[in-house]
């Protein structure tokens, strides 16, 4: 109180002597404080830009760091309401958040996608392993639904890690490169947390996602048909569509699970002896900014994301055997493909059906084999 | 289940010393912009010139650092829009929408029909996105 008004006072008998000041008076000391202000740019204009470079920087770590420390209880409750543990899994999850994967050494290219696969399996295998220790009265749907939501939590901590410790750096050297970096993708990186944040709650709850609209048309194709279960966690369905036969495949749901489409396809194309007329991958895409959410597209080539492993592996077979491949695609934000499926993405998956039917009629002939795949994480989708 | 909660907002701290800078840089530029006006209309132009000045510059930096300020302390909450389950029956298309519960999946099959006593199918689960104004920029 004292001090506010000490502060009003001086204020006030600083108003009264300004208005008496004469005007040379006042125009040397207004050129002196702007002689100062320039020395001042001159010589720390660069630290004042870091410094509020750094302000900016640790006012989203704030968020970071909420958004990590909410992944991990949601993983924690989630745990505890679905896998009733006996003891404590907070000290599991903690270790789980720090997990690491070392990637394959490539200096001799040659096999190393072989390479890359077996250390995924290996920490697929360990993944569900631990859940499964983590969460032992949960069934196999709820294991890949609490996989996922501890994989979301896990990006999240990541994040905040690594921002922090740029930040950390940049405070500790004070240099304006390292700290420059960080705040230029500091928008996108502040995107990906949130949307990874928001797929914390649907991943939990086992809400079909944006990234499962592939899962979602390839489901709509196949239901109410005999459905059997192919290599590696992936199902197929026989369907006659337009004259054509067609296998339609995706990952097992509604558990949270992408599968392995290359190898699921590899099975299919070998069954028949390679006798296919098309291949068609659906998928969801990124969108370019300015396009609207739940776009369609189609073009050639594999869709699917993730490491290359299954890219690979179709390739590899299509060019063994020559089958034409074409690709259609649902565009939406990486935000919209963690996070609950939005309504335009999910009506989106009738215009890709239409699509692909239209491809079958353009590119094949009555009576052909056709393979229909649909790639994504089926959380939330049945078959 | 309730999915529009707003998670508890962390703690974030404000130094009063940074607040008392604000205020007295806001204080200062206001009245520079008062003085400006009454050596203006007392012929000193040179001088209200510089008042003027230093005015708006106070203002623009008083007004930057409250915008800071307000950023930080955001509340911060994990917006989760409402998610909702349409069930139909496939005999009579009698459909029903209710909002999203756990254990439920496209094409599970859940209660009786109230009118044929067919099983009934989930068919669709997705969330509504209110989209903001579109920009009005021609691309």
């Amino acid at each position: 109180m004292n001090i506010a008004v000490m502060l009003l006072t001086s204020l006030a008998i600083m108003q009264s002597w300004l208005l008496q000041v004469p005007g040379e008076l006042f125009s040397l000391i207004a050129w002196i404080i702007f002689i100062i202000m320039m020395l001042i740019s001159m010589f720390y204009g660069q630290r004042i830009q870091l410094r509020i470079w750094l302000n900016e920087i640790e006012s989203s770590l704030y968020k970071l760091k909420y958004l990590r420390d909410e992944g991990r209880r949601i993983a924690i409750e989630a745990i505890k309401e679905v896998g009733k543990p006996q003891t404590d899994p907070t000290p599991r999850v903690d270790r789980f958040l720090e997990y690491f994967t070392i990637y394959p050494q490539s200096l001799d290219p040659v096999g190393v996608v072989w390479k890359l696969e077996h250390i995924l399996d290996v920490r697929d295998t360990r993944f569900k392993d631990e859940v499964k220790l983590l969460a032992p009265s949960a069934d196999e749907t709820q294991i890949n639904n609490l996989e996922n939501t501890l994989e979301a939590a896990m990006a999240l901590n990541y994040i905040y890690k690594v921002i922090r410790h740029y930040f950390l750096l940049g405070k500790k050297t004070l240099s304006l490169y390292i700290v420059m970096q960080i705040q230029m993708i500091l928008p996108l990186v502040m995107r990906e947390a949130e949307a990874y944040a928001s797929a914390l709650k649907a991943f939990a709850y086992g809400q079909p996602i944006g990234d499962g609209v592939g899962a979602l048309v390839a489901a709509k194709l196949m239901h109410g048909y005999q459905i059997r279960k192919v290599p590696k966690d992936c199902v197929v369905a026989t369907v006659p569509i337009e004259g054509r036969t067609a296998y339609v495949i995706k990952a097992e749901g509604p558990g949270g699970n992408v599968g392995k489409p290359g190898d699921a396809i590899k099975t299919i194309i070998e069954e028949n002896e390679g006798k296919i007329a098309n291949i068609i991958m659906i998928d969801a895409a990124l969108k370019l900014e300015g396009e609207d959410v739940g776009e369609v597209a189609d073009g050639v080539g594999a869709a699917i994301g993730g490491p290359g492993v299954d890219q690979f592996k179709i390739e590899e077979t299509i060019l063994k055997y020559r089958i034409p491949i074409n690709a259609v695609i649902i565009k939406e934000d990486i935000g919209d493909a963690v996070s609950p499926m939005r309504r335009e993405i999910f009506e989106a998956a009738d215009k890709a059906i239409e699509r692909i039917k239209q491809l079958i009629v353009e590119r094949t002939k009555e009576g052909d084999k056709v393979i229909i795949c649909g790639v994504g994480n089926t959380i939330g989708i049945g078959q | 289940m309730s999915q529009n909660s707003s998670e508890q907002q962390p703690a974030v701290k404000v130094s009063p010393l940074v607040l008392m800078a604000i205020f007295i840089t806001l204080v200062i530029a206001v009245m520079a912009l008062a003085n400006s006006l009454q050596f203006y209309l007392s012929g000193e132009h040179e001088v209200a010139m510089v008042l003027l000045l230093v005015g708006f510059i106070g203002v623009a930096a008083g007004t930057y650092m409250l915008f800071q300020l307000r950023q930080r302390l955001i509340r911060l909450r994990i917006e989760l829009p409402p998610i909702t389950t349409t069930i139909e029956c496939r005999k009579c298309g009698f459909k029903t929408v209710r909002e999203f519960q756990r254990g439920d999946y496209i094409f599970k099959e859940v209660d009786f029909c109230q009118k044929c006593n067919e099983k009934m199918l989930i068919t669709a689960i997705y969330r509504e996105v209110r989209e903001k104004s579109k920009p009005s920029f021609p691309f």
